[in-house]
């Protein structure tokens, strides 16, 4: 059975520019316009934008929305000024990770969520589930807003040029809400790229626009392709390769987002025990040796066994090293321990590397 | 639109075949290439390998993906183009130039099951 994929805002757009086109997370998106490495680069070097419109997005509002979010967040976000952004997961009762999200402190009644486009129905419908007995209202707004990602050294001129607004009081991991053309329109300086960089949430109509300035001012349109490699460069993780339900965010080495001070929330009892024990297996980094590139499932070997499998892997496109995140059994985690990886018919050495191919170059 | 050499044979699966005598020259097709797009890396055999019509023998890989070649006809690779293990990229720029692999075929009879310029073409435009 075929699914219907859904359109984005900025649909017309993409196939007007001869994007490749590919469904992710049920909508038909761009892969890449001009070239992956391309696309890469513009953003490693100078400013490029994506259309991120199928991300989801979900309010929660009402005298307990500060209690709920803690309850369901794994990060914390008591004494949060109004305008600051976490990143973290929510998980089940297992420790599982029910999704990654950032969520937006609009003031202690409200917050806004962004979630994956591929676990919007998934995550709202958990979100209400665990609502039951909070005085709040959820409210999954995820068809009302379009979302652009401006991201690269340059994004911030670029940006504050295309809107004439002064975006450098907005700090990173900061919103800042603007009323333009008669709607409230959200801009984060936040991304998915290791660069600079700022997310836009307005309307359909809203969205379009700014996508039609940007592309006036010279901006490289950047496909799901390159989003992939920028991402997986600075070792952040995508939820279905290095989180899922069957795995913890300690077991993505994202310890440091799970808050286990924090008085309570979902998961908490399994993630304390997993931290307490240790786990079993865990997300690292591996490099290469040779020019083989290592791809998700392929099977990490050592001592005559499989001990794990590669969950990304690249041709760094900044490096030119092979380089993948993998989930490895304990005790072949540790750094400097040497792998094969199997790569079709033949094995490859690789080393266990910290997961983070290329630096992180935000704005603090 | 991509390119298709009248004078070669090609695989369904987007290899093209130039024949001359018992040796094939193998690589992939022009149309192969522009869908793929930047070709990072080839995996080719080893020169000795046996190949087989109709089964892999090596990958090429773009930054998103790797593509399994499959080998339009049977034999012996008797040599690789080794220029493409450091410029794989050279591939991208001109796909009927840059071959893969040759082989000395065990059975020169098997490029009769192979398409022509133009049932290739016919395939390309689906």
């Amino acid at each position: 059975m075929e699914e219907k994929l859904i359109k984005t805002c900025l649909h017309d757009r993409h196939t007007a520019l001869g994007a490749l086109m590919s469904p992710f997370g049920g909508f038909d998106m761009p892969i890449q316009y001009k070239g992956i490495a391309e696309e890469h680069n513009a953003v490693r070097h100078d400013v490029g934008m994506f259309d991120v419109s199928h991300m989801g997005e979900v309010r929660v509002t009402g005298p307990d929305a500060y209690k709920f979010v803690s309850h369901i967040f794994v990060n914390d976000v008591t004494g949060a000024p109004d305008g600051q952004i976490y990143y973290g997961m929510m998980c089940y009762e297992n420790g599982g990770t029910v999704d990654d999200l950032l969520v937006y402190k609009v003031n202690d009644n409200e917050y806004f969520l962004v979630i994956n486009a591929s676990n919007i129905a998934k995550d709202v419908e958990w979100i209400k589930r665990n609502a039951e007995g909070f005085d709040v209202v959820v409210d999954n707004q995820s068809d009302y807003y379009g979302e652009i990602a401006i991201q690269g050294p340059k994004a911030e001129e670029t940006l504050e040029k295309v809107l004439g607004l002064n975006l450098k009081e907005i700090a990173f991991y900061n919103f800042k809400t603007f009323h333009i053309d008669g709607e409230d329109v959200i801009i984060s300086r936040t991304g998915y790229t290791g660069e600079d960089g700022f997310e836009v949430y307005g309307s359909h109509e809203f969205t379009v626009r700014l996508w039609d300035k940007l592309i006036e001012a010279g901006v490289q349109p950047c496909g799901l392709g390159c989003r992939d490699t920028l991402r997986f460069e600075v070792g952040l993780p995508l939820y279905g390769d290095e989180l899922s339900e069957e795995i913890t965010p300690i077991e993505a080495s994202l310890s440091m987002f799970v808050k286990l001070d924090k008085p309570e929330f979902i998961g908490k009892e399994a993630l304390a025990l997993q931290k307490a024990e240790g786990v079993k297996r865990r997300i690292v980094g591996i490099e290469l040796e040779g020019n083989a590139i290592p791809r998700h499932g392929y099977p990490v070997e050592a001592d005559g066994k499989q001990i794990g499998e590669i969950t990304t892997g690249y041709r760094s496109i900044s490096t030119g090293k092979s380089v993948a995140m993998a989930m490895l059994d304990k005790p072949y985690d540790k750094l400097g321990t040497k792998v094969e990886v199997r790569i079709r018919k033949k094995t490859f050495p690789g080393t266990v590397v910290k997961k983070r191919f290329y630096d992180k170059n935000y704005k603090k | 639109m991509s390119k298709i050499l009248d004078n070669l044979r090609y695989a369904d699966s987007h290899e093209w075949v130039k024949v001359d005598g018992d040796i094939a020259t193998v690589g992939i097709t022009d149309y192969a290439q522009h869908a793929l797009g930047n070709i990072v890396y080839v995996d080719m055999p080893e020169v000795g390998d046996e190949v087989t019509q109709g089964e892999d023998f090596g990958a090429v890989e773009s930054v998103k993906a790797a593509s399994d070649l499959i080998s339009p006809i049977s034999g012996e690779v008797i040599e690789i183009n080794e220029a493409l293990e450091d410029e794989p990229e050279l591939v991208n720029q001109d796909a009927f130039e840059n071959w893969i692999m040759k082989v000395r075929m065990t059975d020169p009879s098997e490029v009769e099951k192979l398409l022509d310029a133009a049932a290739y073409g016919k395939i390309c435009e689906e």
